[in-house]
């Protein structure tokens, strides 16, 4: 659905996306993750012909973006970070105005108005002045307006920002609802946000292509294995030395803890074992209170932290070759 | 053409939005009445001569003021993200935004037509000049509509836009009138300076309708709206 090659857009003398390539699949909702000031806002406005690349090129529902750009602005909805809006118009006559930019025949115009109004919980400040609404509100209307004419591809630039944390969780269910039938890419610097939201991941740092793929598989490619946690109040070297002896147990780690008398430790278990059950048999039988047992994924943070650190270390040693 | 006309319709309702556009159609009105006085005499000539000398000089100062927002606003507000990034060619949005433009133009002279009127009223009015000179009106109100969005082209500040646009109308309106009253000037000089805004649409206002005038005025609109396209183009590739 969207397919990008060795896109690369120069700034003057500033490099500010360097050669991206990925793909994104039909109905994949894709995560496009980096620190600030990484491409990420250069690449979507080069997705959505509102900048041309220096070189390299993209396709978006089959158009090409350069050549095609009125077909390729048809078929996507985009969200920009800012999200600007006319402020003097009402939230009804700002879509009728978008729609019919878009060419929506009159009565398909008013139905899916009455549709993205409905499904973006605007119903309320429909007749409202939109520079009189609260960045929550401007934020869905700006989404209302990029899902107004059913757009194959929806592109969203920090879709969450500036929301409280209620209508995060109201953006976020918004738009994994829209997976499936829409491709949506989707930018962000917050973690979690991806975690909850997509199934694929693209990371960018320093205007390079640094990691990508489904998330599970770039856990696994990080080998940042999962991980079992025992809690339990006991004496912290006994609980080290019985939970090794756990069948399929490969290392065992005491963890800090933060109530006194309590003891933390973090299992790695070889492959294909799962040690929860046989641990906490173990902790009780050997009459420690046991406080929790927890399987942990490798947080997305450490994932990005590790990937973003080894993009700094290239750059620093290709700095000290050059 | 169905998007340039909603471009130019949601630009024109804007207009009546904003105060800025209220206080430029107050001061308008007001002055071209002041000027409506000396026109408005027993033994004048029953036409309108003052009042289009005066328009001319009021939108040298007030095309300015409703033209720096066009494009200048639309980038520093980032809504030119939005609307460029939806299926419209650049071409559209210049020409929407000059025919938005150029109708809130026409709401202002409309309301002149009273002056019409009262002459119709109280005279036997000579409606040859009147048309011609309202013909010139709508014609430098295109030219000057045409800086002023060239120039808001060019910026993110709606303040330099209309500074820059109105000193610029100043220098092809007002100074090669000045220079010509004030000074005695070679022939060619002065052929030179007839070459301007002034000489050419008093020739409107004095019932005149020269073809070479109604080109020069038609001709350098075009020209600036292809520039605005082009520099608007441009932006793409910075």
């Amino acid at each position: 659905m969207i397919s990008v090659q060795q896109l690369t857009k120069v700034y003057g003398t500033t490099l500010a996306v360097d050669h991206v390539s990925f793909e994104v699949e039909k109905g994949q909702i894709v995560g496009f993750l980096g620190p600030n000031a990484a491409g990420k806002s250069t690449t979507m406005r080069m997705l959505t012909c509102y900048l041309a690349p220096t070189s390299g090129t993209a396709t978006i529902n089959g158009f090409d973006i350069f050549h095609q750009s009125q077909q390729v602005r048809q078929s996507l909805g985009y969200l920009p970070e800012s999200v600007p809006l006319y402020a003097e118009m009402r939230v009804d006559e700002y879509l009728e105005f978008r729609g019919k930019l878009r060419d929506l025949p009159a009565d398909q115009r008013k139905k899916r108005i009455d549709y993205v109004v409905e499904r973006c919980w605007l119903g309320t400040v429909r007749r409202k002045v939109i520079g009189h609404l609260s960045k929550g509100f401007r934020q869905r209307v700006g989404l209302a307006d990029a899902m107004l004419h059913n757009p194959a591809v929806l592109i969203l630039d920090e879709p969450t920002v500036g929301l409280d944390p209620n209508q995060i969780r109201e953006m976020r269910r918004l738009i994994k609802a829209l997976g499936g039938d829409h491709t949506v890419l989707l930018s962000t610097h917050i973690l979690p946000e991806v975690e909850a939201i997509c199934d694929h991941l693209v990371i960018i740092a320093g205007g390079r292509i640094v990691a990508k793929g489904a998330l599970d598989e770039l856990r696994e490619k990080r080998k940042i294995e999962a991980r079992v946690l025992v809690e339990c109040q006991g004496p912290a070297s006994d609980v080290k030395l019985a939970l090794e002896r756990v069948n399929g147990v490969a290392k065992v780690e005491l963890l800090e803890s933060d109530v006194k008398g309590v003891t933390l430790a973090a299992i790695k278990a070889k492959e294909g074992y799962d040690v929860r059950g046989e641990a906490a048999r173990t902790v009780i039988q050997r009459g420690w209170p046991l406080r929790e047992v927890k399987y942990e994924h490798a947080t997305l943070e450490e994932l990005f932290v590790q990937v973003t650190a080894n993009q700094a270390m290239a750059r620093v040693e290709e700095e000290k070759a050059a | 053409m169905s998007v340039t006309t909603t471009i130019a319709k949601r630009e024109l309702s804007s207009y009546f939005f904003s105060p800025i556009a209220y206080v430029a159609m107050i001061l308008f009105l007001a002055a071209c009445g002041v000027a409506f006085i000396d026109d408005f005499r027993p033994g004048q000539v029953v036409a309108m001569r003052s009042i289009f000398d005066w328009m001319v000089w009021l939108l040298v100062f007030i095309v300015p003021v409703l033209c720096m927002g066009l494009l200048a606003q639309e980038f520093s507000s980032g809504t030119v993200e939005t609307l460029m990034t939806a299926p419209v060619t650049d071409q559209q949005v210049v020409l929407g935004k000059f025919l938005g433009a150029m109708g809130f133009l026409l709401a202002l002279v409309l309301p002149t037509l009273l002056y019409v009127v009262l002459l119709a009223i109280y005279g036997r009015p000579d409606y040859g000049p009147i048309l011609s000179g309202y013909l010139g009106i709508v014609l430098v109100g295109a030219l000057f509509t045409a800086v002023g969005l060239f120039c808001s082209a060019l910026t993110r500040s709606q303040v330099v836009a209309a500074v820059s646009a109105a000193a610029f109308l100043f220098a092809v309106t007002v100074i090669p009138w000045w220079v010509r009253g004030k000074v005695i000037l070679d022939q060619w000089i002065s052929k030179a300076v007839d070459q301007f805004v002034q000489t050419r649409y008093a020739d409107f206002s004095k019932g005149v309708i020269d073809t070479g005038n109604v080109v020069f005025f038609i001709a350098c609109t075009v020209l600036l709206l292809f520039l605005t396209i082009k520099v608007v183009e441009s932006r793409r590739w910075r």
